[in-house]
């Protein structure tokens, strides 16, 4: 490639990707301009004054602090037995034979064309026998609930492939079934554990539905996604609050992204390579 | 290994998995039938058995159509974007010796990981009247008055395709990644030998090859653009003048809001289920089609 075209190529990429992060540069440059600013100088991306006011605000009188409270209970809840069961199920799946096997697999991978969100109802519905309603954990039961086909199936590719020797080794060694996996299986493992819980945890953590109807009458227990969405709701000229809400909600998954976005993507990738 | 105490294992292993899968997603679909046959508000317990009368009324309703084909609107725009857009950059940013194309990558794939809802209030504000969009726009001579772009029923449903485009592409950059990565290096370089160029190139190894992993993209996009619910709940909450009202917003009308009187459990289930066996139908035919695709290339 020439060196003119090359340098097109990098403005043009360049342009294109500022267009991309605009938004966010937008959101969290707002949350720190004072209310007077926002509407006289809105769209620039340098506060002239920096005030922590809007940060604070949402933090103390906006209950963010509940809701950031709430957001993680329920990520770290979800990923707990997410991970759990897909890893058991993902095991037995990839590296043993046995019968119904097949239908198993049937039933996971054909509930993945039932769009869960029209089963709603039901869910709803039995959360509330359950006496969950309005609660962290009637969300998190819920959510681990959902189609994790994905996980088990990059779990069940990656223990398809170890080598027998290794199984046989450690029950020459008086290790059962259950001490196998633990010792041996999981630990090598750990590239797939990586990918399964950051994607759970960006999943979990934005996830907007269930936590919705699932707290519609309980402000105390909702995540950020939807303490935000109420927010608005309330409020839509207190728009610095709002983005300073929104900049609470996005930068600990943002930062936690960046730092292992390679588990992430590698995550996404296999997904689609089965 | 096969012994019986090994078999135990297995199902116990299976246990957590199916026991969550009977109760959220085996359960929901045999009762979704159920209450789609009751009048029933979910919120008391006089529910009342009514047959097929809550389909017939779903068939019946002018605003059930009208999202149903909004939700079809809402996929014929932004799937051709992830299919083409997003494989076109995929190829441009998989040269090699491109230093840049991870940092690249990575701002394209933010707004992947950013929490929809978030992104829907931000979106508002900037595709709103005083937003950055007409400012811009204004800028350039482009726009004369400024377009209440989400609160324009002319627009809102192109701005929300577009706002959805810039939220998924980077996702759909990935799977293409994935797609080009397993492609061999030695099949370009036998091609270059042979004198291809560039497009040829793309259009005798790349699509060829691309063709299975791209069915899975294109099923992924087709499901997840028919059942979206968070952007559009935020952006517009189905307005204005129900343009961009899709059926799970619909649904959700119907089901957890007072806004038509009292919830009607019995109603917003049988819509769900009505929308739910079009998916599937969808599903089968695509799965056909490919069948016959792969069928014919043998």
């Amino acid at each position: 490639m020439g060196t003119i075209k090359r340098s097109i190529f990098y403005v043009v990429m360049t342009a294109f990707c500022l267009i991309w992060i605009y938004p966010f540069l937008w959101m969290v440059t707002a949350s720190f301009k004072t209310q007077n600013e926002f509407f006289t100088n809105g769209l620039s991306l340098i506060p002239k004054h920096l005030t922590f006011d809007n940060i604070t605000r949402a933090w103390n009188q906006a209950n963010f602090e509940q809701y950031f409270f709430n957001s993680v209970i329920i990520t770290v809840g979800t990923i707990a037995i997410v991970f759990f069961t897909t890893a058991t199920c993902g095991y037995v799946l990839g590296r043993y034979s046995f019968k119904g096997k097949k239908i198993i697999y049937a039933l996971l991978i054909s509930s993945m064309f039932v769009p869960m969100e029209f089963a709603i109802i039901p869910i709803y519905d039995l959360i509330r026998k359950l006496g969950l309603v309005n609660t962290q954990m009637g969300v998190i039961l819920a959510e681990a609930g959902g189609n994790h086909l994905i996980f088990i199936l990059l779990f069940a590719t990656f223990f398809a492939k170890i080598p027998n020797e290794l199984e046989e080794a450690s029950i020459v060694d008086g290790s059962g079934f259950f001490r196998t996996f633990i010792r041996v299986m999981l630990p090598l493992s750990k590239p797939v554990i990586g990918s399964v819980m950051i994607m759970q945890f960006i999943w979990s953590w934005n996830s907007f539905l269930l936590p919705l109807i699932l707290t519609l009458s309980a402000p105390n227990a909702r995540p950020l996604s939807v303490g935000l969405y109420a927010l608005q709701g309330e409020n839509i000229v207190d728009w610095t609050g709002i983005a300073a809400g929104g900049t609470i909600a996005i930068v600990p998954i943002i930062v936690i992204f960046l730092f292992l976005q390679r588990f992430f993507v590698d995550g996404i990738a296999g997904s689609v390579k089965g | 290994m096969k012994n019986s105490k090994n078999v135990v294992w297995y199902w116990v292993f299976l246990f957590p998995t199916l026991s969550l899968f009977a109760m959220f997603q085996g359960w929901p679909i045999v009762a979704s039938w159920y209450y789609s046959t009751l009048d029933w508000s979910g919120l008391t317990s006089d529910a009342k058995f009514v047959g097929m009368q809550n389909f017939i009324k779903v068939a019946q309703d002018p605003y059930f159509w009208n999202a149903f084909k909004n939700s079809f609107k809402f996929m014929a725009g932004t799937v051709p974007f992830h299919l083409i857009f997003a494989l076109i950059l995929a190829v441009l940013l998989h040269r090699p010796g491109l230093k840049a194309a991870n940092l690249f990558r990575t701002f394209i794939f933010l707004p992947v990981v950013t929490t929809t809802s978030i992104v829907g209030i931000i979106m508002v504000f900037i595709w709103g009247s005083d937003g950055a969009v007409n400012g811009a726009l204004m800028n350039m001579g482009l726009l004369d008055q400024p377009i209440n772009w989400l609160g324009d029923a002319n627009w809102a449903m192109f701005t929300v395709v577009l706002i959805s485009v810039w939220k998924n592409l980077g996702v759909n950059l990935v799977y293409w990644l994935a797609g080009l990565q397993s492609i061999s290096q030695e099949l370009y370089e036998a091609a270059e030998v042979d004198g291809a160029t560039g497009i040829r190139k793309f259009t005798h190894i790349t699509v060829p090859l691309l063709i299975p992993i791209g069915t899975i993209i294109l099923l992924l996009n087709v499901v997840n653009s028919l059942k979206a619910f968070d952007l559009v709940k935020t952006m517009t909450n189905g307005g204005p003048f129900f343009a961009t009202d899709v059926v799970s917003t619909y649904i959700y009308r119907y089901a957890f809001t007072s806004e038509m009187g009292l919830p009607q459990l019995g109603y917003a289930s049988a819509a769900g289920l009505f929308f739910a066996l079009t998916i599937i139908l969808l599903a089968i035919f695509q799965s056909f089609v490919q069948k016959r695709i792969k069928g014919g290339s043998k």
